[in-house]
């Protein structure tokens, strides 16, 4: 499964709320403000680190340059658009929106 | 649909009922693939499972509510109607609260949602071929 989250962890719980539903081994792609939840030494960057134990985790790397983010929780992947389609190609996809 | 293989097809609902229309079309998209030979789930998750809360009234609203056609969920031959134990436990709610969907055939008993737990829910997911989001 391919789990994707574009809202703010700063705003409101749907990142929490997905990472109650994955599966080992399962995807999650962060994009839109749901980069945000990518960055390392935040207060929410503990959901994203303790994740990366059971999923692997992506972040799209044009909304993190719109964002001006580089400072990422080690074992974030940076997927691109192709990226981005490879995964949904390889995967069944939920957005959670 | 064509195929031999029956598709599974699984709604998440996760938005509360009034404030927007993702839930009502929602359950017009549900009720329209029900006609279909598709093997449909739903479940309600985070604000979604406010959709179920008995004894809704939108009369005040002047809006038509749509409670009721949930209520009916059964007839339309949706039975697979789940609800995450969590996000209901978190909102004040619990079993009781839960309005009616159908009722059995035979006994005529009333049929309600069923609770399951995440990784229940999770489960199931993984078995779906697609998964429709509102």
């Amino acid at each position: 499964m391919l789990h994707t989250v574009n809202k703010s962890p700063f705003l409101n719980g749907t990142l929490e709320s997905c990472l109650r539903f994955v599966s080992e081994g399962d995807c999650v792609l962060l994009m839109e403000d749901g980069v945000y939840a990518a960055v390392a030494d935040t207060a929410r960057s503990a959901l994203v680190e303790e994740a990366l134990g059971k999923v692997s985790v992506y972040a799209l790397s044009a909304d993190l340059k719109a964002r001006g983010l580089d400072n990422l929780i080690e074992g974030v992947k940076v997927t691109d658009y192709n990226g981005f389609v490879e995964l949904v190609e390889q995967h069944k996809t939920h957005s959670w929106l | 649909m064509s195929g031999g293989e029956v598709k599974k097809i699984m709604f998440t609902v996760r938005k509360a009922p009034h404030g927007s229309i993702y839930v009502y079309e929602g359950l017009e998209v549900k009720l329209i693939m029900a006609a279909y030979d598709a093997d449909i789930s739903v479940v309600f998750m985070d604000d979604g499972v406010f959709a179920l809360k008995e004894g809704q009234n939108t009369k005040e609203l002047g809006i038509k509510g749509f409670a009721a056609t949930y209520g009916a969920m059964v007839d339309y031959e949706i039975s697979k109607i789940y609800v995450d134990r969590q996000s209901m436990e978190e909102r004040g709610m619990s079993e009781d609260d839960l309005l009616v969907i159908g009722e059995d055939e035979d006994t005529e008993e009333p049929i309600k949602p069923q609770v399951v737990d995440a990784a229940e829910i999770a489960a199931m997911m993984a078995e779906q071929h697609n998964i429709l989001v509102f």
